[in-house]
């Protein structure tokens, strides 16, 4: 547990968290390896985690029917992985498939709502960091929208 | 040599290799046909050219090359519109014409004792490929040297070879990223303003080369001032439209600056307005 603890709060994400709510924390948390080619996702399931991916690889994907699996973003170690267990109806956008063996840190996401639901200065520490999450994400998002590398000025 | 020729007057080279490198781009090795020395071709890393083919057109491009291999003189293109594709028809034998060496360099002697982070997309890696090379030949005059590269798809990864060396060496961090990718591609995806948090930089001892398109370059540099950079010691290069390529034409100033003279490659904190960035 200990361990637990001290390799969220040496996370960036959850930088500035202060003991208290660490010990919430960890409450939630389970350690998971996934070996390559696992899914830690798939789309439309069930969001019932959130990771914090401690070593490896992590390929975020949509399956584009004839286009085949596209990957459009990449989280490794020292990144955190899915804010749908945070918003209704918790359900996974995309599939995330391991590239290679990866360990996380696993928080349960029903766990951690009822824990936002109870204290909600966990809440909202935990919702200012999914939002400027979200806001990295959109840009870079945008950014591949704007296919910077294709032929136009 | 250059500095005794009319800078208006191109001058014949022959097409020695042509390598494709991906589906749109090509590397041509070209050497002088009248050369009236040593056939060397001495330039500064970041400087361009202007190539003419006969019948097309003239059109500014980077010298991609070693400097310390002057013998032959490289250029790497990507074929976008008419001359571009035009060359890309050219074969091993062919000829062009060519002008210069022009413009500004890549602070490659200003970064020595520091850190060096080197930022390209796409077809920028080109342009920044001599300074590579160069810094890599006198590696123990810089502190730690990253390269993050970002391309559009695995397909359009520029020098895969040289990317695969650069990687293996102990002395470099490389990291590249994709914006999309279908298939076997096991690396990263995402795009490359990203990468840089994951590069240590120490604001007051490094000096950062970035060379994209401009909106790639624009959040990079808001990254890199996010981690502490001043402006002056972020360097971009520029790419406008030109003609004489010698600060003669006007077609490239912007402001007091000419594009061509004074640039191509810039400290951001000189043509920060080009960008637009108002919240900077
Ligand atoms: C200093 C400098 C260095 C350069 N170095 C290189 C280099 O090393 N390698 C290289 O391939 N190019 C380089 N360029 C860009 C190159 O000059 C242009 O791609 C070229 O002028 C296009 O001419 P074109 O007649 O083929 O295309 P045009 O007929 O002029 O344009 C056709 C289409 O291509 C688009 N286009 C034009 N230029 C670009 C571009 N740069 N990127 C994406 N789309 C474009 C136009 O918007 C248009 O839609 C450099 C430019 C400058 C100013
Ligand atoms: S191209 Fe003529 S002044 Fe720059």
């Amino acid at each position: 547990m200990e361990n637990l603890k001290s390799v969220i709060g040496e996370h960036p994400f959850m930088q500035g968290l202060d003991e208290h709510t660490l010990d919430t924390l960890v409450g939630c948390a389970s350690n998971v390896r996934y070996n390559a080619g696992d899914y830690l996702a798939r789309m439309g399931q069930p969001a019932e985690h959130f990771f914090i991916i401690r070593h490896g690889h992590v390929s975020l994907e949509i399956n584009a029917g004839p286009r085949g699996i596209i990957g459009v973003h990449t989280v490794e170690a020292g990144d955190v992985l899915g804010w749908s267990w945070l918003i209704e109806p918790y359900k996974w956008h995309f599939d995330a498939r391991a590239v290679e063996l990866t360990r996380v840190i696993a928080l349960n996401g029903e766990c951690l709502r009822k824990k936002c639901e109870q204290d909600h200065d966990l809440g909202y520490a935990l919702m200012k960091r999914v939002a400027q999450l979200m806001e990295q994400r959109l840009t870079a998002t945008r950014m591949q929208l704007l296919d910077m590398y294709g032929t136009h000025v | 040599m250059a500095a005794l020729t009319d800078p208006m007057l191109p001058r014949p080279f022959r097409i020695e290799k042509v390598t494709h490198e991906t589906a749109d781009t090509f590397t041509f090795e070209l050497s002088q046909q009248q050369a009236d020395g040593d056939g060397r071709f001495d330039f500064a890393c970041g400087q361009f050219n202007m190539l003419y083919t006969f019948g097309t057109g003239e059109i500014p491009v980077s010298i991609s090359g070693d400097p310390a291999k002057p013998q032959r003189l490289v250029h790497t293109i990507r074929a976008v519109g008419s001359v571009t594709r035009a060359m890309k028809k050219l074969k091993k034998g062919d000829t062009l014409g060519v002008r210069g060496p022009f413009g500004s360099a890549w602070p490659v002697q200003q970064a020595e004792g520091n850190d060096v982070i080197i930022i390209a997309g796409g077809i920028g890696l080109a342009p920044l490929r001599p300074a590579i090379c160069s810094i890599l030949q006198n590696r123990e005059k810089y502190g730690h040297v990253a390269l993050l590269y970002g391309a559009r798809t695995p397909q359009d990864i520029l020098f895969e070879k040289e990317l695969r060396e650069w990687r293996g060496r102990f002395d470099m961090q490389v990291m590249i990223t994709v914006d999309h990718a279908v298939g076997t591609w096991k690396g990263n995806i995402g795009v490359v303003p990203d990468l840089i948090k994951r590069v240590k930089i120490d604001p007051d001892n490094t000096i950062a080369m970035v060379c994209g398109p401009e909106i790639m370059m624009r959040f990079c540099v808001i990254e890199l001032h996010n981690r502490g950079m001043e402006h002056d010691t972020i360097f971009v290069s520029m790419e406008r439209n030109m003609k004489c390529g010698i600060g003669l034409c006007g077609h490239c100033q912007y402001g007091p600056e000419f594009i061509c003279k004074d640039g191509p490659v810039f400290p951001f904190s000189k043509i920060r307005t080009l960008f637009d960035i108002y919240e900077l």
